[in-house]
């Protein structure tokens, strides 16, 4: 498995509680994509199966492993064999973009090669691979600080890329791009996975990326799972429930109907805005 | 009696104010004691003769020796000294961003207040108290002057380091810890690039100060034009004495304009 | 998974960092640069732990512990201690009336010719740089040559200390007090001016009132630097604390030297309270 949970719970330092009795799992080389209003939840469960925060309540098990039993020296092997895209790239300005990917493998190199390659890339034909399927292999010797938002987004997802781990967590991974670019970023990802087979949990603001990208959708509500179904079964009323709290607006990228394929409801449809309004597109069709 | 509105009101000019009368007072009271106490003949200091005195001093001076044996001398000085600033400043970044990763509590609670007090005695002690403690340890010469500024810099910038390394968003570092990496290669890719500029412009501004200070140090036998300027009004010879305070004022000028040059350059 | 060999050459698609030139010039110069450097500061860490310095070393800071405390000694500590004290205050005294006229002069803000076109307008454009140029001159060299020069000429004793002190500091003094001037709302100096009042007028009316805070805070913090200057500009021999412990440290007097660096220490924290304190009053 690539992570089961059992009755996760996490309680913030202020008393928040962010995630309550949460019973998930994902089989190797799945992918789920886990959609919600904001505040629901899913960046929170993004950095508890990233080892990031430790569940004040329940189990988690990882590749495997309980995390929180494990020597500091296993615990760092684990945290290597699982990577994360962050929604604001954490990568210093100053670094050059074949620096900001090779970092992804400094879990795997010992440290010398870490401290080496500053001086002089360790692997330049893989970072170069890698940004190329991203659509930016000319920017390679780039400086980061000279990078646009949804460039340097892109060089999150490719350190992740490179450091090929066997679970990769995506939180909001395509956030800052177009839907173009997202698209393609996201297809990247799960081209990626599949061909190594890795298991894929991303957390999605628009749901027809996550409906034409993911057999399996989590919705996640007020930090417990609303639904977990393949992507097929995911119909309006539920999606108009998870985003309830918002207006009935159930957040898509596009203004290309094809998108929702999950969904192939006319209701759905977006408009020409970015967000669909459920109750304005009744009666359509 | 709301106090809030009467914080409010304007303090005029009228406003009496015993604390400031009182403190005037005092302060009026310490420079009389103060002039009472050193008992300085300033009637003598400023009379005719004295004023003959320093005239016959200051004409001494001029014209300074410029045989070209002592431009010789000077410019050898005057390399040691910029040698003993950049040698010294260059120990310190590296000791003070060593000693930063305690005092920016990287290593531990308890470690942090440790390392900041320790710091902090580095830098209380002047350079030249620090100079007079190492001449005996290493020796008379400019390595004695070096140490002296690198242990007091050392103080100074490891303290900035640490600020820097604190204020410094941590997530960059944290997500790479969280990827597997150790916690030194973490450091070097998630940290120090963030404070990178700072640790520069500190660094150079402490060079600049540094070389008017490694300039002095050699009164005490820390080599370089300091030393010699002693040396030279030791013996009366006030005409090679010039000769040295104008070199110090030129490396001083000089050293100032390549820093802004290089602070511009490096952390852009 | 494979890595390339470092300095791959060639491949078109792959290349080669194209800053790793540059940076092999820049580490070869800092080679280049750092030797002679290295050598002209006879950078030698051996010489830390040669026998001879070892054992020097040793001894002195064997006796740092106990500090000196023989009620002679701490009378002579005392005294010291205030000739320090009492060289900082005249010292800021006498640079506080070099440096006030100067600024004065030095400022744009209470120039009558400044106003407008009118008789004096050159004669007052030099005069403010001359004023200028002497604070900067007086400035440029640190209070410690001065005090090692005026020790040439007036003897050892705390006199040269406060000379080089009202000089260096003096110049200090007049050009920040010059930029506060300029700083503050200027305004009302000029309305005073232009209604021909006189130059002390406008600035006891037009500028103090709103300046008046910062000259005086500025002036204090200046007294806490003073202090730590004046034990310093002991070693040279300009009297106080630093001539005491430059005396101690001669004859290897670790206890006697253990002593003064404490006292010294509490001195500047002292100094440090002092000047935080008398801001807040005088806020």
């Amino acid at each position: 498995m690539s992570f089961v949970t059992h009755q996760l719970g996490l309680v913030h330092g202020n008393g928040l509680r962010a995630l309550h009795g949460l019973d998930l799992s994902l089989a190797r080389g799945e992918r789920v994509a886990v959609i919600g209003p904001s505040g629901a939840g899913k960046t929170s469960l993004i950095r508890l199966l990233g080892c990031a925060l430790r569940p004040s309540s329940g189990r988690v098990e990882l590749l495997g492993c309980n995390p929180w039993q494990l020597s500091a020296a296993e615990l760092r092997r684990l945290r290597a064999r699982i990577g994360t895209i962050h929604q604001a790239p954490p990568i210093p300005p100053r670094l050059r973009v074949i620096t900001a990917i090779l970092a992804g493998r400094l879990g795997t190199w010992p440290a010398w090669k870490g401290l080496a390659s500053l001086l002089y890339p360790a692997d330049i034909a893989g970072a170069q691979q890698v940004l190329a399927r991203l659509d930016l292999a000319d920017r390679l010797f780039d400086r980061c600080d000279r990078l646009s938002g949804g460039q340097l987004q892109r060089v999150g997802i490719a350190r992740v890329l490179y450091q090929q781990p066997e679970l990769i967590l995506a939180d909001e991974p395509v956030s800052a791009l177009d839907p173009t670019l997202a698209d393609a970023a996201i297809g990247q990802i799960v081209a990626d996975a599949e061909r190594r087979g890795a298991g894929v949990l991303a957390s999605l603001h628009a749901v027809d990326l996550a409906l034409k990208w993911f057999p399996r959708v989590i919705g996640l509500r007020g930090g417990e799972v609303a639904f977990d179904l393949p992507a097929a079964r995911v119909d309006t009323a539920m999606l108009r429930e998870l985003y309830a709290g918002e207006g009935s607006v159930v957040p898509t990228q596009g203004n290309d109907p094809d998108l929702l394929l999950g969904l192939a409801d006319a209701e759905l449809a977006p408009t020409d805005a970015r967000v669909v309004h459920l109750d304005s597109c009744r009666g359509r069709g | 009696m709301n106090s809030g509105a009467e914080n409010c009101r304007p303090r005029g000019p009228a406003d009496f104010c015993l604390t400031c009368l009182l403190t005037s007072g005092a302060m009026l009271l310490a420079i009389g004691a103060s002039f009472a106490w050193l008992d300085i003949d300033f009637g003598a200091l400023f009379s005719h003769e004295a004023a003959a005195g320093m005239g016959g001093f200051v004409t001494s001076f001029f014209p300074p020796d410029a045989g070209p044996d002592f431009l010789k001398k000077i410019l050898v000085g005057s390399l040691q000294t910029f040698a003993v600033a950049a040698v010294g400043t260059l120990l310190a970044a590296l000791l003070g961003l060593v000693a930063a990763l305690p005092a920016a509590g990287r290593m531990g609670v308890a470690a942090r207040p440790l390392a900041r007090f320790g710091l902090n005695v580095l830098r209380s002690v002047p350079e030249l108290v620090w100079a007079t403690l190492m001449v005996l340890a290493a020796g008379l010469g400019p390595f004695a002057g070096t140490l002296a500024l690198a242990l007091h810099t050392t103080g100074v910038l490891g303290r900035l380091f640490a600020e820097a390394m604190e204020n410094a968003p941590a997530t960059a570092e944290a997500s790479l810890r969280e990827a597997g990496a150790g916690s030194a290669v973490a450091f070097v890719y998630g940290m120090l690039p963030l404070v990178w500029p700072q640790v520069i412009a500190y660094s150079l501004y402490r060079l600049e100060m540094n070389i008017r200070m490694a300039a002095v140090l050699g009164f005490v036998g820390a080599g370089g034009l300091g030393q010699m300027l002693y040396f030279h009004l030791s013996l009366f010879q006030q005409a090679q004495a010039a000769t040295v305070l104008i070199a110090m004022l030129l490396l001083v000028l000089a050293v100032d304009a390549v820093s802004h040059l290089l602070r511009g350059r490096l952390a852009g | 998974m494979t890595v390339a060999p470092p300095l791959a050459l060639g491949d078109a698609g792959l290349g080669r960092d194209p800053a790793a030139r540059r940076r092999l010039g820049n580490a070869l110069l800092a080679v280049v640069l750092l030797w002679p450097l290295l050598q002209l500061a006879e950078f030698r860490p051996a010489a830390l732990f040669e026998a001879g310095n070892l054992a020097v070393m040793k001894g002195f800071l064997a006796g740092f512990m106990p500090p000196a405390r023989s009620p002679e000694f701490l009378g002579m500590l005392l005294k010291a201690t205030l000739e320090t004290l009492a060289i900082a205050t005249a010292g800021i005294t006498l640079a506080l009336l070099l440096a006030a006229p100067l600024a004065v002069t030095a400022t744009r803000a209470l120039s009558v010719s400044a106003i407008g076109p009118g008789p004096g307008r050159r004669r007052g454009l030099a005069m403010r740089g001359a004023c200028r140029a002497l604070l900067t001159m007086l400035r440029a060299i640190p209070e410690i040559i001065w005090a090692l020069m005026f020790v040439r000429v007036l003897g050892l004793g705390p006199a040269a200390g406060v000379l080089a002190l009202a000089i260096t500091y003096g110049g200090m003094l007049g050009k920040v007090y010059a930029e506060i001037l300029e700083s503050t709302d200027t305004r009302p100096a000029r309305a005073l001016l232009q209604s021909g009042s006189g130059r002390f007028a406008a600035l006891a009316y037009g500028l103090i009132p709103n300046a008046a805070q910062e000259l005086t805070s500025y002036t204090v913090y200046r007294w806490e630097c003073a202090v730590r200057a004046s034990v310093i500009m002991g070693f040279v021999g300009a009297g106080g604390l630093g001539q005491l412990m430059d005396q101690s440290m001669k004859m290897l007097n670790g206890g006697e030297a253990s002593s003064i660096l404490l006292v010294f220490l509490l001195l500047v924290l002292l100094a440090d309270a002092i000047s935080a304190g008398l801001r807040k009053a005088l806020a």
